[in-house]
């Protein structure tokens, strides 16, 4: 009887990604504790929190690459470490040197690695990939420029370009709204909800509450431990924010219906792109 | 003297032959592997690990075995102490390669002090005597620069990513530091290839200044390291018919002629460079100044919100 329930519950684990009593700590400090989350195909989730409160050592814990004390995270029923191929990721960009001597594309080209690694020079399938990502970012044009000549934006949109040519299954992305322009915003808004329907699993550390809340199913509440999980109407409250962030937080409405107090509302109803940013308080 | 005898004078000794061969595979070597050093930052490395691998050539010469050898084990040594010291954020990076580089150039030193020709033999170290280059110095020298190259080659995907962008890296499952620790050795292995060229204190030069012109003259890495290994190739032969037909020490000549055209690329690199890009501002500044006189002329701007 348990034991069925328990092949139940793991079938339908196979198609999800879990996140089990997830506890990251870097030597004695306990960074993130508490992480509890089961995503299925299709779901937008957003990580928010303050500065420090451990938003990025999640996607680290996701990908691997964080010292994990406790607990699980496993991708369609097998450890995620194992499954780095099908995990494609969107670094903050000051952690790369722009001066570096590549093209977009050699960048975009990067993100085949994990598909063909031990392919050494790029296959026609790789490049026609390629080019396809680069379109659907509006890059295709500037295939041929040095990566540090592109602006903010357009740099943004390369690296999910090269995160898209990896045809992962999930997209973990941080801080992809921090210093673009309008355009690139919508181009990450576009490119996430056409994740989405592709069933794929969409991972977005951020700290633009608004877009979150717009964009994304659940929210991940985090602050040093996890406070809250669960779909936005729940979780995108005064009072949860104000737990999350340690006080009040300033909350804009997110159902693209202008606001009179603070609005710079276009009235795009289909992505709310704002300007706004760092909307919860910050507490380091 | 015309030309032809310049060049073709130096060729009738076999010991001249030799240097040529050896500087040609030092100039290309150096100048391939000097890209990723000069892209990751890695000049201090590549300069305290020329010292650190002092002390194994000594020991080698001492002991009358190849100092290829000698220099490899220490080279391979050094290499990967610096990849486990950098793994210890206590100890910020450069003062353990510092503490650890000058301390082991010190140990060649004392070493070699015990030689009966002390001051000849140091010379010859720290500076290069590529005319004293042998045959098997030779074969030994193309086997570890093919290695080298090899390498390089192989894992131009991987070391192109990593030295990119770490993280992305790191989230796509490589090797990081398995890599680090191979270009490290490859460095190590390049500049016990040069040793007998350019010495010890000057081999950093060939590792960071070609590839540092070569930056400087395209965005693309596969061109730079190119480049890099041509520069190279053309400063090595060049130093040594100067050195031949003027008498001044080779490797100091190579080495000069190295930095003769980093200044040149430096001076007039097509875009970046110090004087083309002043020239280029000029020419865009001369351009664009009638149509700024038209803008400030048009009498939407001299009078807004007129009707």
């Amino acid at each position: 009887m348990t034991q069925a329930v328990t092949r139940q519950r793991a079938a339908a684990h196979d198609d999800c990604l879990v996140i089990r009593d997830l506890t990251v700590a870097y030597g004695s400090k306990v960074v993130l504790k508490g992480v509890q989350a089961d995503i299925s195909r299709g779901q937008v989730i957003g990580v928010i929190g303050p500065n420090g409160g451990g938003k990025s050592t999640l996607l680290k814990a996701i990908l691997g690459l964080a010292p994990v004390v406790s607990g699980s995270v496993t991708l369609f029923g097998r450890p995620a470490s194992q499954m780095k191929s099908r995990i494609a990721f969107v670094p903050q960009r000051e952690a790369v040197d722009w001066d570096f001597p590549v093209t977009v594309r050699d960048v975009v080209l990067m993100g085949r690695y994990p598909r063909s690694r031990w392919r050494r020079l790029a296959s026609g399938e790789d490049l026609r990939v390629a080019q396809e990502m680069l379109e659907r970012v509006g890059m295709a044009d500037l295939r041929d420029r040095q990566i540090g000549q592109l602006s903010g934006g357009q740099q943004q949109r390369v690296f999910i370009a090269r995160a898209l040519a990896q045809e992962a299954d999930v997209l973990l992305l941080d801080e992809p709204m921090t210093g673009i322009d309008s355009a690139t915003q919508e181009v990450v808004l576009d490119v996430i909800e056409q994740q989405r329907r592709d069933g794929k699993i969409v991972i977005i550390a951020t700290h633009d509450l608004v877009s979150a809340s717009c964009a994304c199913d659940c929210l991940c509440c985090v602050n040093e431990r996890m406070v809250s999980y669960g779909p936005v109407d729940e979780t995108y409250t005064p009072e949860n924010l104000a737990q999350t962030y340690g006080g009040p937080v300033i909350m804009l409405e997110r159902t693209g219906q202008p606001q009179p107090a603070h609005t710079h509302h276009t009235g795009d109803h289909a992505h709310h792109h704002h300007t706004h940013e760092n909307l919860g308080a910050e507490h380091d | 003297m015309p030309f032809a005898d310049y060049l073709t004078d130096p060729l009738q000794y076999e010991f001249m032959r030799r240097a040529l061969v050896a500087v040609v595979l030092m100039g290309a070597v150096t100048g391939i592997v000097g890209s990723y050093i000069v892209l990751r930052g890695l000049s201090f490395i590549g300069d305290a690990m020329a010292h650190a691998i002092f002390p194994g050539v000594v020991v080698a010469f001492l002991l009358g075995q190849s100092i290829f050898v000698g220099a490899l084990v220490f080279g391979a040594i050094t290499a990967a102490s610096i990849a486990l010291i950098a793994t210890n954020t206590r100890v910020k990076e450069d003062s353990a390669i510092g503490v650890m580089f000058a301390g082991s150039f010190a140990l060649g030193v004392v070493l070699i002090s015990s030689s009966r020709d002390y001051s000849r033999d140091l010379t010859h170290f720290l500076f290069g005597n590529v005319l004293g280059v042998t045959v098997s110095d030779l074969y030994i020298a193309a086997g570890v620069g093919a290695v080298v190259v090899a390498l390089v080659v192989v894992f131009y995907r991987e070391l192109l990513i990593v030295s990119f962008d770490r993280a992305a890296a790191q989230a796509m499952g490589l090797p990081v530091l398995l890599l680090d620790l191979m270009l490290l050795i490859a460095i190590s292995m390049t500049i016990v290839v040069s040793l007998r060229a350019v010495g010890n204190i000057l081999v950093v030069a060939m590792l960071i200044t070609p590839a540092a012109a070569a930056r400087l003259l395209t965005d693309r890495l596969g061109m730079m390291m190119l480049i890099s290994a041509a520069i190279g190739v053309l400063s090595g032969v060049a130093g040594l018919y100067i050195s031949f037909h003027n008498g001044v020490a080779a490797g100091g000549a190579i080495v000069l002629v190295a930095t003769v055209i980093f200044g040149a690329a430096w001076l007039l690199a097509p875009e970046h460079g110090f004087v083309t890009a002043r020239l280029l501002r000029r020419r865009l500044a001369a351009q664009a100044e009638p149509e700024a006189r038209i803008v400030f002329e048009s009498p939407e701007i001299q009078s807004p919100g007129g009707h």
